[in-house]
């Protein structure tokens, strides 16, 4: 048993993170399902999309021919509308409430007929909006995640002058680096951020680390208001013996890696095990199937019912072949030579709910051993805590405390993973929209 | 099992579905396959006249990401010589004796013309003669066609020469390109045609084309008016085909009915409303040939589930109950009602009543389901919501009579009942 890179051809590696929800092939295709849909008033799918994007308008639009404006109706309401056609668990918003679901007929393909506009838009370089004339104010946001890109675009089209401030060397945030390459390829990323600001006057200065190549103070002198899209970083610990051997590794940084330094130079387990059940975890689980690791169990303490991926994504990690131990918390990481040997787990089991309704596992005292080469981490993520604390922002667990977006310093706003504590990035575009428009408020732009 | 076996003017045919007049019945190859798939008779594609045929022919109008919801063509008549067709036809006939066959018929306009056509005709065999007084394009502007079908005097005329020459059944094709069918109708009856059938096509634009500005069919940069048939004309088909089954004169005559027949059901309808048999066109030239069986299957089927044993069991059953409007019961009244179990939550009625109609459906927000229900006092019971609602019986309209006693216009009136009191 070994950790090592490098284990596919080129080919195999090409297929294993080819697009995992084609688009439609060809405009035929599209106006079928385009034309099942209803039409809906104050439609549900509306309503369940964090943004709010008018979908029936937008499918409406497809099915009269007017990509352009069908474009236009959900870059309105979602700046981010290519990428978030690619990555929303649609399953849980807008298609999870398609009134068709109420017919047991299959929901509308919003998602896909989403990407077919934006796509097209894209592809055909399509600049929908116009930026007013500057008014003279500066926006500095850090971080050109989704919530730093939809704060910026709303900013900018009211024609504040934005700088974004990324610690990272490509925009884009958790979209460009912490997602499965098979739903959003990187390039596809920096062409989504390129889209973005091409609408003139947003400059992103890239590998600028707030708390370190700059402070806070000095954007809030330079600036009229600055945003926080930080987001959160740093995969929970397990607060396990043997955390720290070398095999154990954060979802998150496998993720990243896989995506920044390209497949074939990662290095993955024959026998992994993924700790955790949201959709990081499955995107980890998954992709180190796709990397060659022959075996790759998810543990996840609770039940189905508790799992916070949806049923679609778990469907994924099934038919990638993972195998799923549910009621089972790490306990243990055991080593041989210093390098992972197994995994010892507790079994657990579900108890009684709590005041708030709740029901939390509970050990059974029962343990088994898991024969594992590589343990991924992938039970949440931690604000940046340190960060924070600097700065004296208030927050509650180190996610910051907002009132109506602004923080309680003066001039300085946030939003997105940072303030949410981790949620999609649908709802990151939707905080940046909300985060623009506290801004204009706040610098009596509106 | 009920017997689907027609008599048209004593014409027998298995069923009675025909193939009208058009491309489908122009050359032996179409007819044979026809007949092998199925088909009670076919209407011969008209002979007469030289023509000579220009391209494109054919445009449609797609719907809701369905083709062909409605089809023109720019088509003239046969543009086969003469002698091919009548070998063609004779063949036709003596291969499958037991199908109807009925030949289309469009002379020039003389008396000696129509004589000579109607005798060469007759020579082959076939079982019945269609008047084409209905074409809408390229003939009428040489006087035949639509030209003949809007002038009373003039079709009753030519179907007088008719008559001087026909030994077999006559049946007259009534063009729709008039303000009623009726005029027209009631002269070539007197004139002492057989039978009716409508409608002939529309003329139509379906379309232009955004991007070359030329209307469609295209043919070198410029179009023409075609004629429209196919689903979309069903409606008008089914009004124009009622006014000939109520007149006193032109009910006399047997009627087949055409307009956008694609089904069985479509056909039961035009039978309903006074057709005795029907003619098919568009529809074959979508799907082809095959589509007979399930109109076959599907009338049989139906009439065994309403107990009709043979055709004249409900031709024209429903030709009385379309009266006229002076004539409805104004204490009908019915409210619609939504079943809130088989509700989507669309919000189709609501909208549509909101901005279109009553403002008679109230909206209990919820996320992301809103609450859809009828506040029956505002109700007039037009029936929008339930014609939007794409769930079959969730919107079901409930009577509510607003008085036991039937009463109509002219009665209320004569009364002095309240008016404009919603």
């Amino acid at each position: 048993m070994a950790i090592q890179n490098n284990r596919l051809t080129a080919e195999q590696y090409e297929q294993n993170f080819s697009d995992i929800h084609p688009p439609f092939e060809t405009q035929n295709a599209a106006l079928v399902e385009a034309n099942r849909c209803l039409f809906c008033y104050d439609a549900p799918c509306t309503k369940s999309c964090p943004t709010s994007i008018d979908v029936p308008k937008f499918i409406k639009q497809i099915t009269s021919g007017n990509i352009k404006g069908s474009a236009h109706t959900i870059f309105s309401s979602n700046i981010m509308g290519a990428g978030c056609s690619r990555v929303c668990p649609v399953e849980k918003l807008c298609e999870g409430s398609c009134v068709f679901n109420l017919m047991d007929e299959p929901p509308i393909p919003i998602a896909k007929l989403q990407r077919y506009s934006t796509e097209k838009a894209m592809e055909n370089n399509w600049q929908l909006f116009e930026r007013k004339p500057s008014t003279g104010k500066k926006v500095a946001i850090v971080g050109a995640g989704p919530a730093g890109l939809s704060c910026a675009h709303v900013l900018s089209k009211e024609g504040v002058d934005v700088t974004i401030y990324e610690k990272e060397s490509k925009g884009g945030g958790l979209m460009t680096y912490g997602i499965a390459a098979y739903k959003v390829t990187p390039q596809f990323c920096e062409e989504e951020v390129n889209y973005i600001t091409a609408i003139g006057g947003i400059e992103i200065k890239y590998n600028q680390e707030l708390g370190k190549d700059i402070s806070l103070a000095q954007l809030k002198k330079e600036y009229d208001a600055v945003f926080l899209g930080i987001g959160v970083g740093i995969a929970r610990q397990l607060e396990i013996p043997g955390e720290k051997l070398e095999g154990v590794v954060d979802a998150i940084q496998f993720i990243y890696d896989l995506r920044a330094k390209g497949y074939p130079t990662v290095p993955v387990g024959d026998k992994v095990a993924v700790i955790g059940m949201g959709m990081t975890a499955i995107d980890a689980a998954t992709q180190a199937k796709r990397l060659g690791a022959k075996e790759v169990t998810i543990v996840y303490r609770r039940t189905k019912d508790e799992m916070p991926c949806t049923q679609h994504e778990l469907d994924i990690a099934m038919l990638d072949g993972c195998e799923i131990i549910w009621l089972a918390a790490p306990k243990k990481v055991k080593s041989e030579k210093g390098k992972v040997k197994s995994l010892v787990c507790s079994k657990m089991q579900m108890g009684e709910p709590d005041a708030s309704g709740r029901r939390s596992p509970v050990d059974t005292g029962e343990t088994f051993t898991l024969e594992v080469d590589m343990v991924i981490k992938a039970a949440g993520q931690t604000p940046y805590e340190k960060l924070i604390k600097k700065f004296n922002i208030q927050h509650s667990a180190f996610k910051i405390k907002t009132d109506n977006c602004a923080t309680n310093i003066k001039g300085v706003f946030a939003g997105g993973d940072a303030v949410n504590g981790g949620k999609e990035v649908v709802d990151a575009v939707q905080a940046g929209k909300d985060g623009a428009r506290a801004i204009l408020k706040y610098l009596k732009l509106c | 099992m009920a017997s689907l076996e027609s008599n048209f003017l004593g014409i027998k045919s298995p069923n009675p579905f025909w193939l009208a007049s058009a491309p489908p019945t122009d050359k032996k190859y179409n007819v044979l396959r026809a007949f092998e798939a199925g088909w009670g008779g076919v209407v011969w594609k008209t002979l007469g006249s030289q023509v000579k045929n220009v391209s494109s022919r054919y445009s449609a109008v797609d719907y809701g990401g369905q083709r062909v919801m409605g089809f023109n063509n720019i088509e003239l008549i046969s543009d086969r010589p003469l002698e091919i067709n009548l070998k063609e036809i004779a063949e036709c006939v003596r291969l499958f004796p037991d199908r109807a066959m009925i030949v289309s018929l469009m002379a020039d306009n003389d008396r000696r013309s129509w004589h000579e056509l109607i005798k060469k005709v007759e020579d082959t065999g076939a079982h019945g003669l269609e008047l084409n007084f209905g074409c809408p394009h390229g003939m009428t502007e040489r006087g035949m066609g639509a030209a003949v079908g809007q002038d009373p005097e003039i079709a009753c005329m030519v179907v007088e020469w008719v008559m001087e020459a026909a030994t077999i059944p006559v049946i007259t094709k009534l063009t729709p390109n008039v303000h009623s069918v009726v005029p027209t109708g009631r002269s070539v009856v007197k004139a002492g045609t057989n039978g009716l059938s409508l409608i002939n096509t529309i003329q139509s634009v379906t379309g232009v084309d955004l991007d070359t500005f030329v209307p469609n069919p295209y043919v070198a940069g410029k179009s023409v008016f075609g004629g429209y048939c196919g689903p979309a004309v069903k409606p008008i088909a089914l009004k124009m085909l009622t006014t000939i089954a109520q007149d006193e004169l032109t009910s006399k005559v047997p009627i087949s009915g055409i307009g956008g027949i694609s089904t069985w059901r479509d056909a039961v309808e035009f039978m309903l409303l006074g057709a005795s048999n029907v003619q098919v066109c568009t529809a074959a030239m979508k799907h082809g040939f095959r589509i007979v069986e399930d109109m076959i299957e599907g009338l049989n089927n139906w009439m065994d589930e309403k107990g009709f044993q043979k055709l004249e069991d409900f031709i024209g059953k429903s030709v009385p109950t379309i009266t006229h409007w002076e004539e409805l019961d104004i204490n009908y009244h019915h409210i619609a009602k939504i079943n809130q179990d088989k509700c989507i939550h669309c919000g189709l009625c609501y909208i549509a009543c909101e901005d279109t109609s009553h403002q008679s459906i109230k909206l209990a927000y919820g996320k992301p389901y809103n609450t859809y229900t009828v506040i029956e006092e505002e109700c007039v019971g037009c029936n929008l919501c339930k014609l939007v609602c794409p769930v079959d019986n969730c919107i079901t309209m409930e009577e509510h009579r607003v008085a036991p006693e039937y009463v109509n216009w002219i009665e209320w009136q004569k009364r002095g009942l309240p008016l404009n009191d919603h």
